[in-house]
């Protein structure tokens, strides 16, 4: 990945999915007999950006989830987003780049290696997750189209297909939904474009084929099923913040001291821990800070939201 | 030989209704709220799970605009009924405070479980965010207004106060639901619908009763 990183590790080191889903009962020591069998895989190493945080299961991650493409119910995406076909797929790259055009999945995937990253994931609603991605640095992508000089920020746009994609029927939000970063936001190491998540292909409730993943930033401003992404010098469109740039600022970085206008973000909830599960803090760029606070010295978090 | 006046549908519905007591309309009324609460005090205690994986992923916001909405519509029958009763002769007068009485308790459970399992008793967030949100200061409002009516809901409120005033601190329910749907609609990130159509049922029920939403002085 842009050959920062060089994983020596292959397919067969990863960590099957079922040690993931036991491993909270290992960490309880409620199962001996399974601990036995998993500890030696059940530890391999994964990159250094990855938490050691235990991830959310499959179902969670895959049940619950904000994609208003598919309706506004949590469980709606999952419900929905079956219709949603992502064969072929192809990825239009323009704007302030050497090589412009359409690059398909494939041509992407193939250039691209692929590796896990396990990151805390926090919504704007103040849950949380922890999720085990697979996927490419977004940097390894930019690289590939050439970035030219005065080139400021990164636009993307979802797929907007309503006849698969019932939400767009409705107009809620302006569609094709639409993100955007500034160009060290994007290059940055962090920033990956997820296409898996536990070594399997991405679901399309979860965003497929490949959806952005900015693990210090509000859950909103990772895009999914994205189809266009565009080089430009000026602070691109999005959508949550053409909808309420009060309460959704371009930036979105998660920071417990600025408020949402209509709640805290103080602490959150970690779904998956049930009925009873402990509140938490938040932490600053959801826990980044080493990361990524230098992209941000000198600004102002509480006007630049 | 005259022919025996034919009943209208109102008297008829009447007919049927007649009949049933109000406890049972009361017991009905509280199933759901006794479910939750058995299940919360039963997982409270580790005792047991009676929710299993209904709830859903995460279940406290699951159970939280549940007993949010149960409460609406609750309200909204309370509401309902003297409306049935002036325009269309339906007579459900004697289960309304019952249906009043649920209404609140339904309303003290979504508070409870937004502040002992969404907020978790930190008095700084629960604080600020009554302070400073206006959804959050709006259901407030409506609960804190809706207090003295709970509390005069009985015969015996009726004969102390006299009608009169005993009226017009019911007539406090009017603002309290029109409260609770726009604190339902401020809640959502977009324009939903069924907030919306809460909403328009309230703004309805409020029309209906004309004049008298006013407190009378005098």
């Amino acid at each position: 990945m842009a050959h920062r990183y060089k994983s020596d590790l292959s397919w067969s080191d990863v960590t099957p999915e079922h040690v993931y889903l036991n491993r909270r009962a290992f960490m309880t020591g409620a199962t001996a007999l399974a601990a036995g069998s998993i500890a030696a895989p059940g530890l391999a190493a994964t990159s250094p950006y990855s938490t050691d945080e235990e991830p959310n299961a499959w179902e969670e991650i895959t049940q619950y989830n904000n994609f208003y493409e598919f309706g506004t119910g949590k469980g709606d995406p999952a419900q929905y987003a079956d219709a949603l076909t992502t064969t072929p797929w192809a990825v239009e790259i323009d704007g302030m780049v050497d090589k412009p055009g359409s690059y398909s999945f494939e041509d992407i995937m193939s250039a691209m290696t692929i590796e896990e990253r396990i990151y805390r994931f926090r919504c704007v609603e103040a849950w949380s997750m922890v999720i085990p991605w697979n996927g490419f640095e977004l940097a390894d992508l930019l690289n590939m189209a050439g970035i030219q000089e005065g080139a400021k920020y990164v636009a993307f746009e979802t797929l907007y297909r309503p006849e698969e994609m019932w939400g767009q029927t409705r107009n809620f939000i302006p569609w094709p939904y639409r993100e955007g970063l500034r160009l060290d936001e994007a290059m940055h190491p962090l920033t990956i474009m997820a296409t898996g998540i536990y070594g399997k292909d991405i679901p399309n409730q979860n965003g497929a084929p490949l959806r952005l993943v900015v693990p210090w930033k509000y859950g909103f401003k990772s895009i999914k099923s994205i189809v266009k992404i565009t080089l430009t010098d000026t602070q691109p469109e999005a959508s949550w913040n053409m909808l309420q740039p009060r309460e959704y600022g371009f930036y979105s970085n998660v920071n417990p001291e600025v408020d949402h206008p209509r709640w805290s973000q103080a602490s959150e909830r970690r779904v998956g821990g049930g009925l009873l599960a402990k509140r938490i803090p938040t932490l600053m760029f959801n826990g980044y800070q080493d990361e990524v606070a230098s992209l941000y010295e000198g600004m102002d978090l509480t006007e630049n939201y | 030989m005259q022919m025996p006046r034919r009943m209208t549908v109102a008297e008829r519905i009447n007919e049927v209704l007649r009949p049933i007591p109000v406890w049972l309309v009361f017991c009905l009324g509280a199933l759901p709220g006794v479910y939750i609460t058995a299940g919360l005090l039963l997982a409270l205690t580790g005792t047991y799970d009676l929710f299993g994986t209904r709830l859903g992923i995460d279940p406290v916001k699951t159970i939280e605009h549940w007993l949010g909405e149960l409460a609406l519509q609750f309200f909204i029958a309370t509401m309902a009924i003297r409306v049935l009763r002036d325009w269309f002769k339906i007579k459900l007068i004697k289960f309304r405070r019952t249906l009043g009485h649920l209404t609140f308790y339904y309303i003290v459970l979504h508070l409870g479980v937004w502040i002992g399992l969404d907020l978790q008793w930190r008095w700084d967030e629960i604080w600020a965010d009554i302070l400073k949100r206006p959804y959050i200061s709006i259901g407030m409002i409506a609960f804190v207004i809706l207090i003295p009516v709970m509390a005069t809901s009985n015969d015996s409120a009726i004969r102390r106060l006299g009608p009169k005033l005993w009226q017009n601190i019911h007539k406090l329910a009017y603002p309290a639901v029109l409260l609770g749907a726009v604190h339902y609609v401020m809640v959502q990130k977009v324009w939903e619908i069924e907030p919306l159509i809460y909403l328009v049922v309230i703004c309805a029920l409020l029309l209906a009763r004309g004049k008298a939403l006013l407190p009378k002085f005098g």
